[in-house]
């Protein structure tokens, strides 16, 4: 992989989150609703507002602020978040752990759920199977995560209450992790009581992030597979006496996934994008989460830490699905 | 029936049923205040989360009420309105704007492509979602605000693929002899190249209508949507919150969000199919 | 003594187009047999339908495959598997695209190795490199951890040949194994073949058009046109005393490099016309004895 390339890919990344830094920022600081007015208690001296005011650096013009803003992220300053009253630096690291095991969660329960359907859907082709695939993936091709969150809750959170449908563990069990990283930390530690209770809370809102995607994943895939079907090397493989299952599998899927990872990789990042919602959703304690609380109370300095922590999450999402489709084709590895 | 008269009806399976869910939604949102059974907005607050009359109870409410003692049902039905109208303003308006942007990349090319479709994709990398929400957040509450996230937000859609149209249809012999006849670019993307794209744009305009209504209720969820009016998003917010207690709060306007999105994409895909194979392409 | 491949009165149909005719030949053990005709006169689809490849809107609607023995026509799937790659191979046409693009050569050889014979995978590998020399390919562990893309046509081809010979099949289809190739690697795939098909005595299929090709590496021959077998005999008797008008014309087209002042004849529009014919006239008639 030629570092040239991806020197390139990164500094084409720099100018958008600059451009998203600074939408974000003049965007909220034509807010209408003061976020100062809303933390003070009643009673309180304009000086004391005067003071909080200078204290979070309001006072100033809007280029001065930027620029002043600008200073403090190159220093890896983010300020303080007016509602939480902590750093925000501290906030959304201390989330975002939990939102990167939701999203690696979504993302691997998507691309098997997409790989599988799709693959048993040129398998049984054309019985009745790959009908009721192509249904499903119509279907929740339509419905955005949003929806699928809901119905979840609904049905199997309290119709049929199978699983839970809020938080990440039950405030019952006992777990002192030492990173926000539940999973993988139980994990090592072989707590697996443990383990399997995240995994049981990461369930539901995991599945609303990556029915979408997987949808979208199968759909692409299944014409990639029957598009690898027809070529020559699928008829050779045919010829030695493979299976038809084997074929499938070791042939045409890996010929298969290159286009379709290429046609369905931007919709990884709508995965990253989909946790503000689902996070709030679920009561999931994640950067999402944290995202709509703090639109909630004007936020600003926490929102923009947070709105640049997304970017950022974006533009690696997309990064990551480039590397892995030049990975695979070894036509470009070897260029 | 022949095939070709068929799909000069535009009939398949899709279209039927994305047609009879859109006529349904405009019927209820023009018959909400006769079809209604209680004023939305009357509270009744002796009956308070009421089961619904359909399903066992034994209130004179058909679908339960809320927590304020509010007929669902009714609320429902007039939340069609708000559904309908940010369909159908804030597809239009994200329709004029992305295939206006999309019409002038696609055909004049050079610095106005590059310049339109690098603005694209800046626009396309931000978190639509959080960028919907805040963007509503800073232009306060009310249903034109959600108007206006949706189009801020999704016009890239109409841009994107109306360019991608136009680069096809540009190659296309009608365009070299209205060019060889002395029609100015202007004219010949209005009157010729227009044209050509509309079918393309009209399966756009009934997927942007139902990507509208999901907005609206996400925006309503979070409660950045009108307050004074009953709509969907805002019933589901509810209805997430007394989950437990009363499930047809949630389960009925998030049936209406699910009917809606489903019709209105079947209509949208059944209307590409029925236009491609006619067109010639 | 009965042929190891024995083809009888097959009748093809391509989406309810006839495309073979009462095909009927044979193939001898040991021997390379040749089966000519122009484009579109049926001769892959014969390939094919022994293989048991047809593509999905043919059907068999007449006559018989038989195979060391063995009515192979009607076997399924499951039943087939077992004979292809090990007792029945084929080398493709088209080696550019015959070869899978995203694996190395050595699992493309070593997996029929492995699937029919058994073996572990550090001998597959070992009779892998042994194949490669057999098919005059210089570095063969080089080659081996290759990406196709990386190999030239002839490489390719060669590669094909080695896969198809790998396990010792008692038949190998060629399906015009040199059409896609350089004239001057064209020659060189030729003899490779016959070297190897002397060598191991595998009996050949060679499916052609060019009938320069047949004489040089082919026992027998069968001339085939829409459909039909016209002409079957052994080289000798076809080249030197040809009985079929069209095998005739076929000669008589064909350029020589020992005359080459003389002006060969294209096969004539009456001709064509006729065997055409014939054709419909076959199609038509209600019984097949």
């Amino acid at each position: 992989m030629s570092t040239t390339y991806l020197l390139k890919r990164l500094l084409w990344a720099l100018p958008t989150l600059f451009g998203v830094a600074v939408v974000v920022f003049v965007l909220l600081r034509v807010v209408p609703g003061d976020p100062i007015a809303m933390m003070i208690p009643p009673g309180a001296t304009t000086e004391d507002i005067q003071r909080l005011r200078h204290f979070y650096g309001l006072d100033t013009s809007i280029p001065e602020q930027f620029g002043v803003w600008i200073g403090q992220i190159l220093q890896g300053q983010f300020g303080n978040s007016i509602s939480l009253r902590e750093k925000v630096m501290t906030l959304v690291l201390g989330k975002l752990p939990a939102t990167l095991e939701l999203v690696f969660f979504a993302l691997i329960v998507a691309t098997m759920l997409g790989v599988l359907l799709a693959v048993a859907a040129v398998y049984f082709r054309p019985r009745w199977p790959e009908l009721v695939i192509d249904g499903f993936a119509g279907v929740s091709l339509a419905m955005p995560d949003f929806l699928w969150a809901l119905v979840f809750i609904l049905v199997l959170g309290v119709l049929f209450p199978v699983l839970p449908i809020s938080g990440r563990l039950d405030p019952g069990m006992a777990f002192e992790p030492d990173t926000g990283f539940y999973l993988i930390e139980s994990v090592l530690r072989g707590q697996f009581a443990i383990a399997r209770e995240l995994l049981r809370h990461l369930l539901l809102p995991g599945l609303a992030l990556a029915l979408p995607l997987a949808a979208g994943l199968t759909r692409v895939l299944k014409a990639s597979l029957l598009e690898a079907m027809k070529q020559d090397y699928v008829t050779l493989a045919r010829v030695k006496g493979y299976s038809r299952a084997r074929i499938l599998w070791r042939v045409a899927l890996r010929n298969a996934l290159i286009p379709a990872l290429t046609l369905t990789g931007v919709q990884f990042t709508f995965l990253v994008g989909g946790t503000v919602l689902i996070e709030y959703i679920f009561a999931y304690p994640g950067i999402g989460n944290l995202a709509i609380g703090a639109v909630i109370q004007r936020d600003l300095p926490l929102l923009q830490g947070l709105v640049l922590t997304f970017a950022v999450l974006f533009i690696a999402t997309n990064l990551c699905v480039d590397l892995l489709c030049t990975l695979l084709n070894p036509k470009v590895r070897h260029a | 029936m022949s095939t070709l008269s068929r799909a000069i009806l535009g009939l398949n399976g899709r279209t039927l049923f994305g047609g009879t869910v859109l006529a349904l939604l405009v019927l209820v949102a023009v018959l909400a205040p006769w079809l209604s059974p209680h004023d939305p907005l009357e509270q009744d607050l002796l009956n308070t989360l009421a089961r619904p009359s359909w399903f066992g109870g034994d209130t004179g409410f058909p679908l339960g009420t809320d927590s304020l003692g509010r007929d669902i049902l009714s609320r429902i039905l007039y939340g069609a309105r708000a559904a309908l109208i940010v369909a159908v303003v804030a597809a239009f308006l994200a329709g004029a704007l992305g295939t206006t942007l999309g019409l002038f990349a696609g055909y004049l090319g050079g610095w106005v492509d590059t310049l339109i479709s690098r603005v694209v994709d800046i626009w396309m990398s931000f978190p639509a979602v959080l960028l919907s929400i805040v963007l509503a957040a800073v232009i306060g509450a009310g249903l034109y605000t959600v108007v206006v996230a949706i189009v801020v937000i999704d016009w890239t859609r109409f841009c994107r693929v109306v360019r991608a149209e136009v680069l096809v249809q540009r190659e296309q012999d009608y365009v070299a002899s209205a060019l060889v006849v002395g029609l100015t670019p202007m004219r010949i993307l209005i009157d010729e190249v227009l044209p050509n794209v509309a079918p393309l744009l009209l399966t756009l305009f009934t997927l942007e209508m139902g990507i509208a209504i999901v907005v609206e209720a996400i925006l309503s969820f979070v409660g950045l949507s009108a307050s004074g009016i009953p709509t969907w998003g805002g019933m589901i917010a509810e209805g997430r919150q007394y989950v437990n207690q009363a499930w047809w709060l949630l389960a009925f306007p998030m049936a209406c969000v699910i009917v809606s999105v489903l019709g209105l994409n079947a209509l949208g895909d059944g209307l590409r199919d029925v236009l491609d194979p006619v067109k010639q392409r | 003594m009965s042929a190891l491949l024995e083809i009888r009165d097959l009748d093809v149909e391509v989406s309810g187009q006839p495309v073979l005719r009462g095909v009927s030949m044979s193939v001898e053990a040991g021997r390379v047999c040749g089966l000519v005709g122009e484009s579109g006169a049926g001769k892959t689809m014969v390939g094919r339908t022994v293989l048991g490849i047809t593509p999905g809107n043919a059907r068999i609607t007449a006559g018989s495959v038989t195979f060391d023995g063995r009515d192979i026509m009607r076997l399924d799937e499951r039943e087939r598997r077992p004979l292809l790659g090990k007792e029945i191979a084929l080398i493709p046409q088209n080696p550019m695209t015959a070869l899978n693009p995203v694996e190395r050569v050595e699992p493309q050889i070593t997996d029929v190795l492995r699937l029919h014979l058994h073996v572990s995978r550090a001998e597959a590998g070992q009779r892998a490199v042994e194949l490669l020399h057999q098919v005059r390919l210089r570095d063969p562990q080089r080659v081996l951890r290759q990406y196709p893309h990386e190999l030239s046509g002839g490489m390719r081809q060669r590669v094909l040949i080695a896969i198809a010979f790998a396990c010792g099949p008692k038949l190998i289809i060629a399906d015009e194994p040199t059409t896609a190739l350089d004239v001057t690697v064209q020659r060189h795939i030729l003899g490779l073949i016959k070297e190897l098909q002397t060598k191991f005595g595998t009996a050949i299929l060679f499916i052609t058009h060019d009938l320069g090709v047949v004489s040089k590496i082919c026992d027998d021959v069968s001339v085939i046109h829409g459909g039909r077998i016209l002409e079957s005999g052994s080289a000798a008797d076809i080249f030197g005393r040809p009985q079929h008008e069209y095998t005739q014309a076929l000669l008589a087209a064909t350029p020589r490099y020992d005359r080459p002042a003389e002006l060969h004849k294209p096969i004539s529009d009456d001709l064509t016309r006729r065997l055409w014919e014939e054709a419909y006239a076959y199609d038509a008639a209600p019984v097949r004895l």
